[in-house]
């Protein structure tokens, strides 16, 4: 293995100083060789590398480097050595890095910032909404260009493939509603209304929430992702200039879709809710399910299915919307795809949750309670 | 002369996507100080053949070499040796998104000589981004900010980071304007020359081959049916060899370069 880079000071016959490099100037047999050149002080007027082994272009820089800033001549140096200092030379041009401001103000700047982007993707997000109805209405207006194939898939994609994780959470949702409801009701002796807090929060509230949930998470995202990875692949560009339309080809489907299929899978996880609440009930509080169907039936008035049945759809229309709208946002990168993505779950969730408490109060308003 | 000396050497290699085999009982050697193209028609797998020799694909069969250590079997950590002397360009650059180009070139760097400060890291990118043509506002960018051919140069920056002996190139002019192609080859001769540069360069560009590549190397029916000069190429009666370069653009190119050359 090769010397250590090394450099020794010489003091000249004309007063200058001589450094004379050593060793291999490359870069892994540097050392703290960097810091050592930067503290020399002496009047430096010749850089010596005669008596080097070896030399790579970080080699090469520091001696330029040094021979700079002292303003000393370079000497000794073979046709190798000479070929990469020549080489670097150039790099002497610096350019500044950006500036950066005080904290304070670079708070207020992204603070600023935050603002507007919100607002901006506030009227964009209207905007969509409105470039969405047209469609609609065009579809309505000429309904052979429905794409019925992608519905379907959608419907496969959307529906059919979530029933599972759906089911599984439902059921356990209804066994920890019913199992938290019978501890808390017992101190009463009122273990027997555990049925009616099953049926009337799984039906009203819960079921069809935790299934937006799920779907926002499941297919918001995947909507985003897809439609985002298809703007940076330009293929939504290639749509364009083709002739299709894509809110008709790409959003329409999924939105449809997903309001067609949230109603379904709301029911569905109410379902399987009770039936976990029910399993509970039999088993723990010793309610025969024959009972427990009958005092189902009497306490959860019909009321309650319809509240679920009315939020369902416009809670698939929202995660739709959010996630498609996030979709056709993405530009740029594909860094850019996670962050749409994390946006369009967010959005959604949120939306859902404060569209879900104004259906709380209007349905106890109009007598729904 | 002495014996040249090969940097890679690949015997019998076989790599294969399942029942797909992309090369079978491949030879190829690469040697010291040489710019070797590597050309082929779409689908011969000249990527896969970089991408067997620098470790990604794992082959089926047959043993590649780099600097004389066998790299088959290597786990990551292994190779590591080999791996801070080459620097690898990938297609579209393949520049870490979230960092500035400086950011870029310091990742292996750092990597390897942790102890380095950050004063001499950033010296160093300034002028490896000089060496590889672009101007000295661009270190402070973002890959997404760059043009294709830019990113091109952003990320031979990044593979000249760590000094290497040798560099493999994935169609480096693919994408360029005849200008921006033309520097690009004079930039790639150029660091060879000061460097003492082993080059592995894929290419579909016939400019390239003619203006830079000591030998070229002609991957078909899953082989390398011939290396060479491109006269010794054309002596040889593959009928690929001559239409690649005796086509309408081969004869362009073989016309630019002589009169070029005198």
């Amino acid at each position: 293995m090769a010397q250590p880079a090394d450099f020794t000071e010489e003091q000249l016959p004309d007063g200058g100083t001589a450094l004379r490099f050593s060793g291999a100037l490359a870069i892994a047999r540097l050392g703290d060789l960097d810091e050592r050149l930067r503290a020399v002080s002496a009047n430096v007027t010749q850089v010596d590398i005669s008596q080097i082994d070896h030399i790579d272009t970080i080699g090469a820089w520091l001696v330029h480097r040094t021979a700079r800033d002292h303003g000393a001549e370079i000497t000794g140096a073979d046709s190798d050595a000479q070929r990469l200092i020549a080489a670097i030379e150039g790099a002497d041009d610096v350019a500044t890095a950006p500036a950066k401001g005080s904290p304070a103000l670079f708070v207020l700047h992204e603070l600023g910032a935050a603002v507007i982007s919100t607002a901006r993707t506030f009227v964009e997000f209207i905007a969509f909404i409105g470039q969405c109805v047209k469609g609609a209405l065009n579809l309505i207006l000429h309904p052979g260009r429905l794409r019925f194939h992608a519905i379907v898939q959608h419907f496969d994609t959307v529906g059919v493939r979530a029933l599972g994780i759906i089911g599984l959470m439902s059921f356990l949702i209804g066994i920890v509603i019913a199992q938290q409801g019978a501890v808390q009701l017992r101190q009463f002796g009122a273990e027997v209304w555990t049925v009616n807090l099953i049926g009337r929060l799984t039906m009203r509230e819960l079921g069809v929430l935790m299934t937006a949930i799920m779907v926002a998470g499941r297919s918001g995202s995947a909507f985003a992702a897809q439609i985002g990875t298809m703007k940076i692949t330009e293929e939504v560009d290639a749509m364009r200039t083709i002739g299709v339309v894509p809110v008709e080809a790409l959003v329409l489907p999924r939105i449809i879709a997903t309001v067609i299929m949230m109603p379904l899978l709301g029911l569905y996880a109410s379902l399987v809710a009770i039936i976990g609440g029910g399993l509970f009930c039999w088993l723990t509080l010793d309610i025969p399910p024959a009972t427990f169907v009958q005092r189902i039936r009497e306490v959860t008035p019909l009321t309650d299915f319809y509240v679920g049945m009315v939020k369902a759809p416009v809670f698939g229309a929202i995660i739709a919307l959010a996630g498609c709208f996030q979709g056709m946002r993405v530009h740029g990168n594909s860094e850019e795809v996670g962050r749409k993505t994390t946006a369009a779950v967010v959005q959604a969730i949120f939306l859902v949750i404060v569209l879900d408490a104004f259906f709380a109060v209007f349905f106890t308003e109009i007598g729904w309670d | 002369m002495a014996e040249q000396e090969s940097v890679i050497s690949v015997r019998g290699l076989r790599t294969a996507f399942g029942a797909q085999v992309i090369h079978d009982n491949l030879d190829l050697d690469v040697r010291m100080g040489e710019i070797l193209g590597v050309v082929g028609g779409s689908g011969t797998g000249k990527s896969v053949l970089m991408r067997a020799i620098i470790g990604l694909q794992e082959p089926e069969a047959g043993e590649v070499s780099v600097f004389g250590t066998p790299m088959r079997g290597k786990e990551e950590d292994e190779a590591f040796e080999v791996r801070r002397r080459w620097g690898v360009m990938f297609q579209g650059g393949a520049l870490f998104s979230t960092l500035t180009v400086a950011e870029n070139v310091q990742v292996p760097l750092r990597e390897f000589y942790p102890q380095i400060d950050n004063q001499l890291l950033d010296e160093i990118a300034r002028f490896k981004i000089h060496l590889s043509g672009l101007p000295p506002e661009a270190a402070y960018k973002y890959p997404s900010e760059l043009s294709g051919g830019m990113k091109k140069r952003a990320g031979l920056a990044r593979a000249l980071a760590m000094d290497p002996e040798l560099l493999f190139l994935d169609e480096p002019t693919a994408g360029l304007d005849p200008i921006g192609a033309s520097m690009f080859d004079e930039l790639t001769r150029n660091l060879q020359e000061t460097l003492g540069l082993t080059v592995f360069l894929i290419t579909h560009d016939l400019d390239t081959l003619y203006a830079i590549c000591d030998r070229v190397a002609v991957i078909a029916d899953k082989k390398v049916i011939a290396v060479g000069k491109i006269d010794e190429l054309l002596a040889t009666d593959h009928p690929w060899i001559h239409d690649y370069f005796t086509g309408p653009r081969g004869r362009a190119a073989r016309l630019g370069h002589e009169r070029q050359n005198g």
